[in-house]
């Protein structure tokens, strides 16, 4: 395995991103970034299955079109990670920001934290492309908005008292996919496209092997995360809007 | 059964001495308006079911088929026509949102029409391209604000160009919205005549990825089919904001039409609705718009340009700029005449404002603010023929977009039914039995013919203005004068009356 070690401080986002692709296309399998401090598009460019990790504070579109590499991000997160990302994963230790896994159509995003708004929106799948989004915090208003495929997990860990865990018009527009929600849904927090439904076998064998995964990347209790009840958001229906039109 | 009021449209009249039952036109109809009757042993028609697109009179073998508006009229009323009322009661039959196909069928002013071309005499006198060099030749991309040049070379990299023989391009249609074989017929076309086609939202077909070089990849708010091999596979990529055809709002194919191939290509599953909401997301400011912009050009190491798409609507000008400053390198503006597989109806007859208009004013715009060089300017919606074009490159255009002149080039027949998937002449369709009639070779054939046919006559207008290199005449608006129009009208356009 080779490593190579970047000291990001003052540098400016496109030199990074340059000094990180001469490190892939030098053989580099992993890759420290020090120092890191908002630069962009960081491992958007890499397009191989490079292990990235990230001291400091990443940019907005970390991971955007991604495509199989892995990213640990030891601190907080901003906008838009994982945009449109294809494969791969994406660890974040802290909270992120704004449209994360925005029209993400395969790997995982695993955000220990608190989410923005308008996370996992237009999530979609596609044969074996699964995403999967794990948010250990609350997320803000719109989560899952028009999501059409793929798995949103939401833990709400560490909520303060009467805090919700999540924002208004989660899942709305939802026409696929799934969302997990850990604890009760506010159910006036609802978009009118999806329903809460109880688990059946499938989904908690799926929920337990995405959550050990989880718990062991972040270094959570998998038992504690467990101890609540998990309940299940999905679309009504998958043509939404199927009676909308009259032709003319 | 309720009555619904609806009546006819149009009337098919059969030839009765002529027709011989063959029932060519009952296999060819999808709309199934021609029944072959059992039990009389003959062709009969339902005119309720015919959409005007002509595929069984041009292939009956009789010439038996006519079609015609149907003769019912209403009492003559100046406000309320039977447009009107018909479609009230389409509204009050299924409390639907009215869906159209096409551009605008309104008499709106189609300025082009108002704006007459000079030629020389005597002096600057005229060129004849069949005997002199003539220049289309058109490179679209930010070019610097200077260039150095040492020892005879340029010293610095100049900025991603997409090179065209011809200044016209395919605009948007994705596969979804017109078949696979009408993707082919644009693709190879484009590649024969030096320019570009543009995937739409759809993304690109494995069989097309050969068609790389003359493709423009699509980035829209569904993102569909969007990843690195389709972001790299293009020539340039553009993120398409709005189009003409309805501004403001975003695109919905449905399930029906997402079969294996659609599906394949979009990367969603089989029979799913593919959705596109009418904004991105991730963008609510220009420099929203410009993290998008860079986050494409990163994906795509700073290769290829990168093209903003937008509706034209009030105040175009000053968001063309924005879209400048955000970065991107072309900006493609479709105007409210444009086409479309589907759209509210409307939207489309009210929603945004006529390209000339929108063109005149973002090349003034950008001229007063100094940074037209940073971008180049392609505009579509009603490009008719050559002659709207030479206006256009006139007005300020770089390039312009062909999207319903390079379908009619296919065979569309204007029936404006694209969204029921029906279409007849294998374009708008997904039906692997009407997507067949439309066969490639042909269709690339006579998609090139067109922008051949163009490019002459393009070349024919330029000699007569005894110009020879069509970069020449790109913003010229002195080689422009307006007819019949008002004073206002002339300053936007920024044209003088003719006679001035």
């Amino acid at each position: 395995m080779m490593v190579k070690t970047i000291d990001a401080k003052g540098i400016y986002y496109r030199q990074l991103n340059d000094m990180v692709q001469q490190a892939v296309n030098e053989g580099a399998t992993r890759i420290i970034l020090e120092n890191v401090n908002g630069q962009r598009y960081i491992a958007t460019r890499v397009n191989k299955p490079v292990d990235i990790e990230i001291q400091g504070v990443p940019g907005n579109d970390l991971g955007a079109f991604m495509n199989g590499s892995t990213i640990i991000v030891r601190d907080n997160g901003q906008d838009a990670i994982g945009n449109t990302m294809n494969a791969g994963k994406i660890v974040v230790h802290g909270h992120a920001g704004d449209v994360l896994g925005y029209a993400m159509r395969g790997g995982k995003l695993f955000i220990k934290g608190d989410v923005g708004y308008r996370v996992g929106i237009h999530m979609k799948e596609y044969e074996d492309h699964v995403p999967v989004i794990i948010i250990g915090g609350t997320a803000g208003s719109f989560l899952g908005e028009y999501m059409a495929g793929g798995i949103l997990i939401l833990l709400g860990l560490n909520r303060k008292p009467g805090q919700p865990v999540a924002g208004d018009y989660l899942g709305t527009g939802m026409h696929g996919g799934v969302i997990y929600v850990r604890g009760e849904v506010d159910r006036t927090r609802l978009g009118k496209e999806v329903s809460v439904f109880e688990l059946n076998e499938e989904d908690n064998r799926k929920l337990d092997e995405l959550l050990r995964e989880y718990c062991a990347d972040l270094g959570i209790d998998y038992e504690q995360v467990r101890k609540e009840k998990f309940v299940k958001l999905v679309p009504v229906s998958h043509r939404p809007y199927g009676n909308l039109y009259a032709a003319c | 059964m309720s009555l619904d009021y609806t009546t006819p449209q149009f009337i098919i009249e059969r030839n009765r001495d002529r027709c011989i039952d063959c029932r060519v036109c009952v296999n060819q109809c999808a709309n199934e308006a021609h029944i072959y009757d059992e039990e009389e042993g003959r062709v009969v028609s339902d005119d309720s079911r015919c959409v005007d697109c002509h595929r069984c009179v041009v292939l009956c073998p009789t010439r038996a088929l006519s079609v015609r508006k149907y003769p019912l009229e209403y009492k003559e009323h100046g406000t309320w026509t039977a447009r009107d009322i018909n479609a009230i009661y389409k509204q009050a039959a299924t409390g639907g949102i009215l869906l159209t196909g096409m551009g605008t069928d309104r008499n709106y002013r189609i300025y082009w029409d108002h704006l007459l071309l000079n030629a020389s005499q005597v002096t600057n006198p005229s060129i004849d391209p069949l005997r002199e060099p003539m220049e289309l030749k058109t490179f679209l991309g930010r070019k610097p604000e200077s260039l150095v040049i040492e020892n005879g070379r340029l010293a610095e990299k100049l900025p991603p160009q997409l090179e065209l023989e011809v200044p016209v391009m395919f605009s948007a249609m994705s596969f979804g919205s017109i078949s696979l074989n009408a993707h082919k017929s644009l693709a190879r076309a484009a590649e024969e005549m030096g320019t570009y086609f543009n995937t739409g939202e759809g993304g690109l077909h494995r069989e097309l990825y050969r068609y790389g070089q003359n493709t423009i990849v699509q980035v829209a708010s569904g993102r569909f089919g969007v990843h690195q091999d389709y972001l790299n596979a293009g020539a340039a990529i553009e993120i398409k904001i709005g189009q003409g055809a309805k501004p403001g709002i975003g695109g919905h194919l449905p399930g029906e039409k997402v079969g294996t191939e659609v599906s394949l290509t979009r990367m969603i599953p089989r029979g799913s609705d593919a959705i596109s909401p009418a904004p991105h997301h991730d963008i609510y400011s220009i420099e929203d718009l410009r993290q998008l912009i860079f986050s494409l050009k990163e994906a795509t190491n700073y290769e290829k340009p990168v093209s903003v798409k937008i509706a034209a609507v009030h105040n175009v000008a000053a968001i063309a700029s924005g879209i400048a400053r955000a970065g991107a390198d072309i900006i493609a503006i479709d105007g409210f005449r444009a086409g479309t597989g589907a759209t509210p109806l409307r939207t489309r007859d009210n929603v945004g404002i006529p390209i000339e208009l929108a063109l005149a004013a973002v090349d003034s715009r950008l001229r007063e603010e100094g940074i037209r060089n940073q971008v180049s300017l392609v505009i579509g919606g009603t490009i008719r023929n050559s002659a709207d074009i030479v206006k256009a490159i006139a007005l300020g255009a770089d390039a312009v977009y062909i999207g319903t002149s390079a379908l009619i080039a296919l065979g569309c027949h204007m029936c404006q039914q694209c969204f029921t998937g029906k279409c007849n002449w294998g374009i708008a369709t997904q039906d692997p039995n009407l997507v067949k009639r439309l066969n490639p070779d042909i269709g690339a054939r006579r998609a090139a013919n067109l922008l051949r046919a163009w490019a002459h006559e393009i070349k024919e207008l330029l000699g007569g203005m005894g110009i020879n290199a069509l970069e020449s005449l790109r913003g010229n608006r002195l080689m422009l004068r307006g007819i019949n129009l008002t004073t206002k009208e002339l300053e936007i356009l920024g044209v003088k009356h003719a006679g001035e």
